[in-house]
């Protein structure tokens, strides 16, 4: 078979690609121009909450300890003002097999290729889902490739990535290392359309409904220690889906006034396709270079419908700094004797900053940690960065400049979560959403239906939202 | 360094070429090519780095490429602490440790 394997001609089989990889009938869902039915999605190609629990256990994946930081709360509690200091906990998720959240991902997205008879799987990501898929793939007998953005042009490799690699490679994995660009995605289809493989993506209803029993898990687990249902979770934003799967989960174990907060490491200004700007982030996932787009627009993903859809459920979103997330990192190895992170802490490092405007009687927990291993610690990060021209030192975090300096606070009441406006991420969403209709001006009365549920925005601000961008409801 | 039959190489190739590259890219992506290395067993009896060469890989894919390296480490350190952390340990427990409220410390 003669097939052309240039970027455009295989570009243009993404379509048929992704629906043999994935064996999701996505516009079986649609149900008017834009809209789909989420939660019908969610339930007939998901899986239920105690089936997951089920393959979950037999996995090995889960029911990780929720540990009390006392010396961080304490911590917070002396710089606050009398009376604040919420009790912060943190879900120990290094404590999963591949030892991060993503295990939970990779369990049900893995069972669901062995399932329905694929040889192997795929997954595209440069972070810890490689290890995960690459975990579970290896104990279900399956063959597992991961395709990874790890060096620049110059031949330098992310050391945080080129560790996860190599982890990928021990369990079994063949790793395919990219230079920068988002052709990556373009490799990952060639690579889906000659094995035959699964796409284990980090965004099909399988891998979000793979984490909704960590925020099941954290309520049962705060209630029994505090006799509380969880104030607030806090979570690392990069592409959604902790903080889709975790407020699903929370939903159904019925703690429906526990807050969602999201949290990603601020790195703006940097292109996230730049060749140059590339090794001058120390934060690979969890920033704002993935938060920012992902929320706007999740169908940016690698399948058609993104299952993670964060709008729908966030309450606040803040970012922090990269030295401030070094800072904190540092702070849960000394103080806690909890060596995890760092982009995992991110979360950890709004929750410190957050803990202190909310009362001692209040319960706020961070999602996760992750491992921490060679080339993925502050250490290392920090003597990168310095190779790569970064500057490094101790100051007012606030003043931090991405890809030019790593301010390292000088104090922990300089630790401060800065606040992302919600709603203008709601009307850059509907811009998006307008923009993906191409030269149609009308929605249906489901699109917006969709538009208000997707974007959490009432009726009358979608409809000015749409009439902004020239959209108007047809009759 | 030679490399004979079954050893783990890596193996390298360009898979875009800088004219080749996706239209939205920046422009300094743009300038250079989309490169790839994997690791697998050689295929070839013999092979010095820069020969094109045939490996396996984990997977039990075969992919040609440059041999640009023979059984390579994985070399990533955790590096030298650098001081800007090493006494934010020792800062924290002063102030743990201080009575009341610390305003003026933390």
């Amino acid at each position: 078979m003669n097939r052309a394997d240039d970027y455009s001609s295989v570009m243009a089989r993404r379509a048929e690609i992704m629906r043999r990889s994935v064996g999701i009938d996505y516009g079986s869902f649609s149900t008017g121009k834009l809209a789909f039915d989420y939660e019908r999605m969610m339930a007939e190609t998901g899986y239920p909450l105690d089936e997951v629990k089920r393959i979950q256990r037999e996995s090995n994946v889960g029911e990780t300890p929720l540990i009390e930081l006392k010396n961080l709360t304490a911590l917070v509690r002396k710089i606050s003002e009398p009376g604040l200091g919420a009790r912060i906990f943190v879900k120990d998720e290094a404590n999963n097999p591949a030892r991060s959240f993503k295990d939970r991902r990779a369990s049900l997205s893995v069972h669901n290729a062995l399932m329905k008879g694929y040889p192997g799987v795929v997954a595209a990501t440069s972070g810890n889902y490689g290890a995960a898929v690459a975990s579970q793939a290896a104990r279900k007998n399956l063959s597992s490739i991961i395709v990874q953005e790890v060096f620049d042009s110059r031949g330098f490799e992310q050391p945080e990535i080129a560790e996860k690699g190599r982890a990928c490679e021990a369990y079994g994995s063949e790793v395919l290392q990219l230079s920068v660009g988002p052709e990556l995605f373009y490799v990952f289809l060639l690579v889906l359309e000659e094995t035959g493989f699964f796409n284990a993506s980090l965004y099909t209803p399988f891998s979000i409904a793979g984490i909704e029993t960590l925020g099941t898990e954290i309520v049962e687990q705060t209630r029994e220690r505090t006799g509380r249902d969880p104030d607030a979770i806090i979570s690392t934003h990069a592409g959604g889906g902790i903080t889709t799967g975790t407020a699903r989960g929370v939903l159904k174990a019925g703690s429906p006034g526990t807050r969602i907060i999201g949290a990603s490491v601020n790195l703006q200004g940097l292109h996230m396709a730049s060749d140059r700007d590339f090794n001058r982030k120390s934060f690979t996932t969890g920033h704002t270079g993935f938060g920012f787009p992902f929320a706007v627009w999740p169908d940016r993903s690698d399948v058609p419908r993104n299952a993670a859809r964060v709008l729908r459920y966030l309450d606040r979103y803040v970012t922090v700094s990269q030295g401030s997330v070094f800072y904190i990192t540092e702070a849960l190895a000394q103080l806690e004797g909890l060596e995890r992170g760092p982009a995992g802490n991110t979360s950890l490092t709004a929750a410190f900053s957050l803990a202190r405007t909310m009362g001692e009687d209040q319960v706020i927990v961070v999602n996760e940690t992750e491992y921490t291993g060679a080339g993925k610690h502050p250490y290392a990060q920090i003597a990168f960065a310095r190779k790569m021209g970064v500057e490094v030192f101790r100051g007012d975090p606030s003043k931090e400049k991405p890809g030019e300096n790593i301010v390292i606070p000088v104090k922990p009441r300089q630790v401060a979560a800065g606040e992302v406006d919600l709603d203008r991420l709601r009307e850059s969403y509907v811009k998006n959403a307008c923009k993906s209709l191409g030269d149609e001006r009308e929605v249906t009365p489901a699109d917006l239906d969709f538009i208000c549920d997707d974007a959490r925005l009432d009726r009358e601000r979608a409809l000015g939202l749409l009439a902004e961008n020239g959209v108007v409801l047809s009759a | 360094m030679k490399a004979k039959r079954g050893d783990w190489v890596q193996v390298y190739r360009v898979v875009l070429e800088a004219g080749e590259r996706a239209p939205q890219v920046p422009e300094d992506t743009a300038k250079v090519p989309l490169e790839m290395k994997v690791k697998g067993s050689l295929l070839e009896d013999s092979a010095v780095p820069g020969d094109e060469v045939t490996v396996e890989t984990a997977a039990g894919r075969t992919i040609t490429g440059k041999l640009v390296a023979v059984e390579p480490p994985c070399d990533v350190s955790f590096g030298p602490p650098p001081p800007e952390l090493r006494t934010v340990g020792k800062e924290l427990r002063k102030i743990l440790a201080g009575g009341g409220c610390h305003h003026e410390q933390g």
